[in-house]
C-alpha cells in the first residue's frame, strides 16, 4: 500500500525532531530515508509504524489516515536495527509469534513458516535459537518474521548497520530482489548514501529534521537542489574564492564572476568529475601535485596540491591513470571544466556553469 | 585456579567435611532418632515451609521492585533504590528486635492488625515476616541488571506483530526474567533457611509452634548435645544442597535459549 506523509512534524520537547515534513511512497516502492545520524529519518519510520505520535500533521496508509491507529492495529512489519529477535524463542517461533496473536490456524502458520525459511534461505535452522545464528541469518529472521502477517508495508531501520562490509554487499543485493519478488510498499532508513543510491527506487534525503529533497538516485545526484544535497552525495569540490576585477580568485584557481563587486566572497563547488588531469605539464592551465590516490574500483579517486597548497579532488578511470602514467608525487596539470556558485546550504542550486576548456586528447586504442 | 580450589576448600569444603565427619560418629539409628524428633521434625516444616513462602514472596515483589525501580523514574527512586540494600546492611538482630516491636500487640503496625486478628510477633506470621524483610533484596539485585539490558525495541518488536502489553509480558519479557528470578529465590530462599538472627526475637521460639531449625541447633549446643546439634545440622545442610540444586536445574531449563 502507498505511504503518505502530510506537513507532519515531530518535536521531543525543545527539540524538533522533524520539521514540517510531506511525501509519498507509491505503492510497491523501494524508498531510502538518507541523512546524517539525527536528521529525523529514523523517527519518520517510526512515526509510520505508529511507534510515535506526530505532534501534527498526518500519516496515511492506503489512503487512510492511520494517526488514530494502534501500532498493533496497522498492520506494518518493522525490522529493527539490532534486529530486537525473541531471543526466548526458536527461529520457527520468532516467525510464528504475529501469525498466533492474528489467529492463524496451526496447519497456515506450518504452511507460512515452511514458505518463508524456504524464500529466505534458512531451512533447517527453524528449532535454533538466535544467539546461535550469525548476524546476517539473524537478519533475515528478523525480516522473515516482519513479512509473516503479509504486512501492507514494510519498514526497515538501518538493515545493514550490523553487519560486516562483505555480507552488506550481499544483504543489499538480497534485498533489492526480495522486494522485486514480494513488491510490497518498502521503506528503509541508512545513513550510508551509496546504500540508499544502489537498492532504492526513490530517495528522501532529510538533514536536521528538514527534507531536503525527494527524487530517483540520478535525479538526486545530477540536480541536486541544494548543497546539502550535492554535497551529501557523491563528493563535492567547495571553495571559497573572493572576486577581483570580475574575476573570482582562490590560490591559483580563477573562475569568471561577471557584474560581482570587487572584495565579494563566493562559495565554489564542483564534481570530482569535472577536474581533468594530463601527465603532459602543457597540456592544461594549471599545475599540481598528485598526493593520493584511492582505489574505488574501476575508479579512482586522487587528490592534487596545488603549489598554494590548496587540495582538489578528482576522479579518473584506472586505465586513464594507467595510460597517463600517473602515480603518487608526480607533477600533473589540470583543468576544470564545470562548477556551481553555491549559496546558503539550504538555498537551491544555481545551474552549473561551463569553463573554457582544452578538449583532452584522443586516447590510443589500447583502452 | 589453583588459589580458588585452595580458597574454596578452606572456607566452605573443609568446615562441612568437618560437620559431616562428625555426624558420622554416630551410628545410622542413633543420627535418625536424634534427626527426627518430634521437635526438630516440627522445626523443619517452619524453617523450610517459612523460607519457602517468604521467597516465593519476595520473587513476586521483588520483581515487581526491580521493575518499578529501572522503568520508572519518580522523585526518590534513587533513596528507595538504596532502602533496597537495607535488609543487607542491618544488623539481623536489630531487624529482629525492630519487626518484633512493630508487630507487637501494642506496636505501630500491632495496634492495628492485632484486632484484626493478624498477629505478626511471636507467630509463625512473624517468621514469614522476618524471612521476607532479609530476602528481598536479593531478588531486587539479581533482576536489575538483567532489566536494564532487556531491550525496549523487543518490546516494540512484538506490538508490531501485533501484541499487546500482557501479550509482550507474558509471551517475551517473563520469559526472559525468569532465570534471574529464580537466582534471586534460590539466594533468598538459602539466605531464609540460615537466617536466626532477625528470627528469634519475633518467633517467640515456642517447641512445636515458632521455633526454627537454626533455634533448636543452638538450644542442643547450648545443652552441651553436640551429637544432637550436629545431627540437624547435617539435615539442614542434605536439605538446602538437593534443594539449591533442584533450583539451578530448573534455572538452567529456563534460560536454555542463552549462551
Amino acid at each position: 500500500m502507498s505511504i503518505e506523509l502530510r506537513n507532519v512534524s515531530k518535536r521531543f520537547g525543545e527539540v524538533v525532531a522533524v520539521n514540517n515534513v510531506s511525501f509519498t511512497v507509491r505503492e510497491g516502492e523501494l524508498m531510502a530515508l538518507l541523512g546524517p545520524s539525527g536528521g529525523g529519518k529514523t523517527t519518520v519510520l517510526r512515526m509510520i509504524a505508529g511507534l510515535e505520535m506526530p505532534t501534527s500533521g498526518d500519516v496515511l496508509i492506503g489512503g487512510k489516515r492511520v494517526n488514530d491507529v494502534s501500532v498493533q492495529q496497522r498492520n506494518i512489519g518493522f525490522v529493527f536495527q539490532n534486529y530486537a529477535l525473541f531471543n526466548n524463542m526458536t527461529v520457527a517461533r520468532n516467525i510464528a509469534f504475529g501469525l498466533k496473536i492474528k489467529k492463524w490456524r496451526r496447519a497456515d502458520i506450518q504452511a507460512r513458516i515452511a514458505e518463508l525459511l524456504e524464500l529466505f534461505g534458512l531451512q533447517g535452522l527453524e528449532s535454533r535459537y538466535p544467539h546461535q545464528l550469525s548476524g546476517g541469518q539473524r537478519q533475515r529472521v528478523a525480516i522473515a518474521r516482519a513479512l509473516a502477517p503479509k504486512p501492507s508495508v514494510l519498514l526497515l531501520d538501518e538493515p545493514f548497520g550490523a553487519v560486516d562490509a562483505k555480507i552488506r554487499q550481499e544483504l543489499r543485493e538480497w534485498l533489492v530482489t526480495l522486494h522485486h519478488d514480494l513488491n510490497v510498499t518498502t521503506v528503509f532508513v541508512t545513513h550510508d548514501q551509496e546504500e540508499a543510491m544502489e537498492v532504492a527506487n526513490r530517495i528522501v534525503i532529510f538533514s536536521r529534521g528538514n527534507l531536503e529533497q525527494v527524487g530517483s538516485p540520478r535525479e538526486v545526484y545530477e540536480q541536486p537542489a541544494n548543497e546539502f544535497v550535492a554535497r551529501f552525495i557523491g563528493v563535492m569540490n567547495v571553495l571559497e574564492p573572493v572576486v577581483k576585477d570580475g574575476v573570482a580568485r582562490v590560490g591559483e584557481l580563477e573562475f569568471p564572476a561577471p557584474g560581482q563587486p570587487d572584495g565579494q566572497k563566493l562559495r565554489i563547488g564542483f564534481r570530482p568529475y569535472a577536474v581533468q588531469i594530463s601527465s603532459d605539464l602543457t597540456q592544461y592551465r594549471y599545475r599540481a601535485v598528485l598526493r593520493h590516490t584511492f582505489f574505488l574500483g574501476v575508479l579512482l579517486r586522487v587528490e592534487l596540491e596545488l603549489p598554494s597548497g590548496l587540495i582538489v579532488r578528482a576522479r579518473m578511470t584506472k586505465e586513464e591513470y594507467a595510460h597517463q602514467g600517473l602515480e603518487e608525487g608526480c607533477e600533473v596539470s589540470f583543468q576544470i571544466r564545470q562548477y556551481r556558485v553555491l549559496a546558503r546550504e539550504e538555498a537551491p542550486l544555481q545551474p552549473e556553469l561551463e569553463l573554457p576548456y582544452t578538449p583532452p586528447p584522443i586516447l590510443g586504442e589500447n583502452i | 585456579m589453583g588459589f580458588t580450589l585452595v580458597y574454596l576448600s578452606a572456607i566452605v569444603l573443609i568446615p562441612f567435611a568437618g560437620l559431616v565427619l562428625r555426624a558420622c560418629e554416630l551410628s545410622w539409628a542413633d543420627f535418625w532418632r536424634l534427626a527426627t524428633t518430634d521437635r526438630a521434625l516440627a522445626a523443619y516444616r517452619l524453617t523450610f515451609g517459612a523460607s519457602l513462602i517468604a521467597a516465593l514472596a519476595n520473587a513476586l515483589f521483588g520483581t515487581l521492585v526491580a521493575w518499578v525501580l529501572v522503568r520508572y523514574s519518580f522523585p526518590g527512586r534513587r533513596i528507595i533504590d538504596a532502602m533496597v540494600d537495607f535488609p543487607f546492611a542491618l544488623p539481623t538482630a536489630v531487624a529482629g528486635l525492630t519487626l518484633s516491636s512493630l508487630f507487637a500487640a501494642n506496636g505501630w503496625l500491632g495496634q492495628f492488625l492485632v484486632p484484626l486478628g493478624i498477629k505478626g510477633a511471636f507467630t509463625q506470621l512473624g517468621v514469614v515476616i522476618a524471612l521476607t524483610f532479609v530476602g528481598l533484596p536479593f531478588v531486587v539485585r539479581t533482576l536489575q541488571p538483567v532489566l536494564h539490558n532487556l531491550d525496549r525495541e523487543v518490546e516494540e518488536a512484538a506490538a508490531t506483530l501485533g501484541a499487546g502489553r500482557l501479550r509482550t509480558f507474558v509471551g517475551v519479557i517473563a520469559p526472559t526474567l525468569l532465570p534471574a528470578v529464580l537466582t534471586g529465590f534460590a539466594l533468598a530462599f538459602a539466605r531464609a533457611i540460615g537466617e536466626y538472627g532477625s528470627i528469634v526475637f519475633i518467633s517467640g521460639n515456642l517447641p512445636f509452634k515458632t521455633e526454627i531449625a537454626p533455634y533448636l541447633i543452638v538450644m542442643r549446643l547450648e545443652e552441651y548435645d553436640y551429637t544432637g546439634a550436629v545431627a540437624l545440622a547435617v539435615v539442614l545442610l542434605v536439605c538446602s544442597f538437593l534443594l539449591l540444586g533442584a533450583i539451578n536445574l530448573l534455572e538452567a531449563w529456563t534460560s536454555r535459549f542463552a549462551r
